[in-house]
């Protein structure tokens, strides 16, 4: 298929069609709306569900239901939204269901306001639910990527059995760039395990309780071996002149679009920077920032928000690294310009220090 | 059901051995005298009439029953506190051929749950649920449930429930009496065996309806709890008969079966092949993506800025669109949010010979400014050698910058010529185009034609390019030496 110009959120609703999601379940938000209106438009044609949900609440518990019957489910929502959902989310990782939920993040606290932030991070990345469990999360910093990262979530959501997030903001959401899509694929048979009303499937049971301590220990260490399975398989970052690089820096989404721009105008003046984005959050790039940190002199992290990605990557370093910060939060987005200074400020001494061996 | 037999075997609906269980397989998890035992036994016996065990998937709620699924030999979805009927809207609904019931207690459905009972009602989701109505929170212990009789003292009402503070008990099956879409609404009570046996043959029609399709069915069960009641399981039945059923009667509420027409099911799905087309990514017959012009180091940063209602962002798409058909990368990011509402409106288009890095545009090297307050805006912060067009008689004096090629036009007023101030935008593309040549017309007809789908505007936007072309070339632009394109 030839290129199309596409808003990053129907990006969303267009790749889970064609991996063959058949049912979507939400709430409509700002900045996150255009989700649930291509569902609507779009699964009913295709023989599949849509329903608008009265609450977030129902939305994810419909999730599970859609799940739990074997079908291939996606919900999409913002900040506060999300938030009604964890409880549904921690069960949908308790119980085992595979369904993908897209977080156009905005701004918050409380209602915040609709421009783009970051600040969902650690409701999503650390699990904003009860209970020991993790969701697995894509960030996508493009529109094609937010149609390859939705392609890839069915298919990690189930073979890991685990709630999949693809966790954008709202300027990846809203903007449109030109998209390839993926050929449609057959809607997947049900798993073994799904609750469907049939005969063979009469002995099924999905549940997230486990009543006995040793047999919930038992239960919570084979989530935790997954999600370690997860981190040695799933890792997914994109590097970007760090071959010579001394200063990295590291950001997500569409801070990671203006961190390019960044490294783009610092090697234009000759100062050796480049580029690391996590496109997983969850499992986290560590071990290639560990490996970064081994040959070069500083990291800075920028963020749309105080500062919640940040601690992963001072983590992953253990003190091995500095690491600067950097963020704009509210809705305002820094220009490449604004980040650029922060880096030579930062790190004046060992940039300049190279510029000298450099030039002369 | 003329008559019904009340059997002593285990009905084939329940497990005969409860492995589910821990320990004390043969035997439930109920107190005695509970009457969520009994439910259980009249569901078990309706599955076996119908004949539907191997359809029905069964839904455990949070409460007592919370281990409905011990004991059920069916296929078993246990939920969180409250949320049984939305699971049991994406079960059913995925799978229109199985028998979905929902199983709740008053705590679960009445309180936490109110707003999934009330919408799965109001769509009329073709579901069975079963509400078991026993005034009490009994797994936690005997905290005060939402169908507390008023006076009882619960461990949250230790004065006994006051009507002034707790309010009044809520009449579940009343309150769904009062939305259009449910077919079958009736409240039963576990009294004596009389009544018993009447709540039988309601829960069996209730999963009929079901079986027929018909739609939204709910039974309501005034249940004895004896041991949170405090009372011998005798006493506790008692208690359901002139107590309970004094506060819910006990009565069908409706019953719209007759009239009720049977659900259709989903649509039927399309082959695998048609998906494309539906999803409008088909490919226009023969066109295939053409390189970017080679020599040309294009990188437009460009900025469109107006009031809602101008096309502003309908501009920008027009020219991402067109960049896109000319081989270019391109973005458009809108300002999104209140702005639409309450006046501005500003758009970031990017036409690129080489990757993006960022779609996000903060110099711009043209600005498209639809009224004074975007040119007073965004100029400041246009690229040197960059381009500015502006809908306006005549720059503001204060806004002239000589390091930019500025030009000022009406195009509004052109626009209204051709009988649309809307069309202001497209008039202002003819000029951009005339000016820059910086993509050929063909392609900017071709992005129109795939984005205004209605002839008459479609002609028109046609009419106004033209006409803001012609605009410039009755009024040639200065060229600068230094400028932008260069070609
Ligand atoms: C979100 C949440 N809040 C509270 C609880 C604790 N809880 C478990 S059962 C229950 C009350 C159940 O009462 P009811 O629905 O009337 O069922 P019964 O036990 O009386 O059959 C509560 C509050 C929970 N499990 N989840
Ligand atoms: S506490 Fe009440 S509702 Fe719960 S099992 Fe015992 S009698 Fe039944
Ligand atoms: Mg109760």
């Amino acid at each position: 298929m030839k290129p199309q110009l596409t808003k990053g959120n129907e990006a969303i609703v267009k790749a889970a069609v064609l991996a063959g999601c058949r049912a979507y379940y939400g709430y409509p938000i700002t900045p996150a709306s255009e989700i649930a209106e291509a569902a609507a438009l779009y699964l009913p044609q295709v023989g599949g569900v849509f329903i608008q949900a009265e609450s977030e609440t129902a939305s994810v518990n419909m999730l599970y239901g859609g799940a739990a019957a074997g079908v291939r489910v996606l919900s999409g929502s913002s900040g506060p939204g999300i938030s009604l959902m964890q409880e549904g989310i921690s069960y949908l990782a308790g119980a085992e269901l595979p369904c993908v939920i897209a977080d156009i993040m905005r701004g918050g606290p409380g209602l915040g306001n609709i421009a783009p932030e970051q600040s969902d991070y650690n409701q999503i990345v650390k699990g904003g639910g009860h209970g020991n469990y993790r969701t697995l999360v894509l960030a996508p910093a493009s529109v094609q990527e937010m149609a390859d990262l939705t392609t890839l979530a069915f298919d990690l959501a189930d073979r890991y059995r685990n709630p999949v997030v693809v966790l954008a903001d709202g300027n990846i959401g809203q903007m449109m760039e030109p998209v390839r899509f993926a050929d449609p694929i057959a809607v997947p048979p049900p798993p073994e395990w799904a609750v469907l009303g049939t005969a063979r499937s009469r002995r099924n049971l999905v549940s997230s309780i486990y009543l006995e301590p040793d047999v919930l220990e038992r239960h919570v260490r084979k989530l935790e071996a997954k999600y370690q399975a997860a981190e040695r398989a799933e890792v997914r970052a994109e590097c970007w002149r760090t071959e010579d690089a001394d200063i990295v820096l590291i950001g997500y989404g569409i801070m990671g679009r203006t961190l390019k721009a960044v490294v783009e105008q610092a090697r234009k003046r000759g100062l050796k920077v480049g580029l690391l984005r996590p496109i997983t959050l969850y499992p986290f790039p560590a071990p290639q920032i560990r490996e970064l940190a081994k040959r070069v002199k500083g990291f800075l992290v920028a963020e749309l928000s105080t500062g919640q990605m940040v601690d992963d990557v001072r983590l992953a370093l253990e003190g091995r690294s500095p690491v600067e910060f950097f963020s704009r939060v509210g809705g305002n987005i820094p220009s490449a310009e604004e980040v650029l200074e922060v880096v030579e400020r930062k790190f004046e001494s060992c940039l300049r220090l190279e510029e000298v061996l450099v030039h002369g | 059901m003329a008559s019904f037999t009340v059997t002593h075997e285990k009905s084939p609906s329940l497990f005969n051995r409860f492995e589910r269980k821990s320990e004390l397989q043969h035997q439930t998890h109920y107190c005695p005298g509970c009457g969520h035992g009994i439910v259980h036994k009249l569901l078990a016996q309706a599955l076996d009439d119908l004949g539907v065990q191997d359809r029905t998937v069964l839904i455990s709620p949070v409460g007592c029953s919370v281990f409905a699924y011990y004991y059920f030999d069916v296929g078993n979805v246990q939920v969180a506190h409250g949320r049984a009927p939305a699971v049991a809207t994406a079960v059913k609904r995925s799978r229109p051929d199985s028998i979905v019931i929902s199983y709740q207690g008053d705590g679960d459905l009445a309180a936490i749950g109110t707003a999934e009972i009330v919408h799965a009602a109001n769509r009329g989701e073709p579901i069975t649920v079963i509400f078991v109505n026993n005034g009490i929170y009994g797994m936690t212990g005997g905290q005060m449930a939402p169908t507390t009789p008023l006076g009882k003292k619960t461990t949250t009402s230790p004065f006994g429930r006051n009507a002034h503070t707790e309010g009044y008990p809520v009449h579940v099956c009343e309150l769904l009496n009062s939305l259009e879409a449910p077919v079958f609404i009736e409240r039963v009570a576990l009294g004596n065996n009389k009544q018993i046996m009447g709540a039988a043959k309601v829960l069996r029609r209730a999963v009929e309806n079901q079986v027929k399709g018909l739609g939204f069915s709910f039974v309501e069960v005034l249940s004895p709890c004896p041991t949170i009641w405090k009372f011998q399981p005798v006493e506790a039945q008692r208690f359901v008969r002139d107590e309970m059923a004094k506060v819910f009667p006990v009565v069908n509420l409706r019953d719209r079966t007759k009239e009720a027409q049977p659900w259709a099911g989903p649509p039927p799905a399309p082959p695998v092949e048609d998906i494309p087309r539906i999803l409008g990514l088909e490919d226009e017959a023969g066109q295939e993506s053409v390189e970017a012009p080679a020599g040309r180091a294009l990188d437009l940063r460009i900025k469109v800025a107006g009031f809602g209602g101008q096309g502003v962002l309908m501009l920008g798409e027009v020219l991402a669109e067109a960049g896109l058909e000319s081989g270019y990368e391109v973005s458009w990011l809108p300002s999104y949010g209140p702005e639409m509402r309450s006046g501005t409106s500003n758009c970031s288009v990017r036409l690129s010979a080489s990757p993006i890095a960022s779609p996000l545009i903060s110099r711009p090297n043209v600005l498209l400014a639809f009224n004074e307050p975007s040119l007073r805006k965004f100029l400041p912060v246009v690229e040197s050698g960059g381009m500015v067009l502006y809908n306006g008689a005549a720059l503001p004096e204060d806004c002239v910058r000589k390091d930019l090629r500025m030009i000022a036009m009406h195009f509004s007023s052109l626009a209204d010529k051709l009988g649309d101030q809307k069309v202001a935008n497209m008039v202002m593309l003819g000029a951009l185009l005339e000016a820059t040549g910086m993509l050929e017309p063909e392609q900017v007809t071709g992005a129109l034609h795939s984005l205004v789908k209605n002839k008459k505007y479609f002609d028109l936007d046609l009419k106004a390019l033209e006409l803001g072309g012609e605009e410039v070339r009755r009024e040639p632009l200065p060229v600068g030496e230094d400028y932008l394109w260069g070609v």
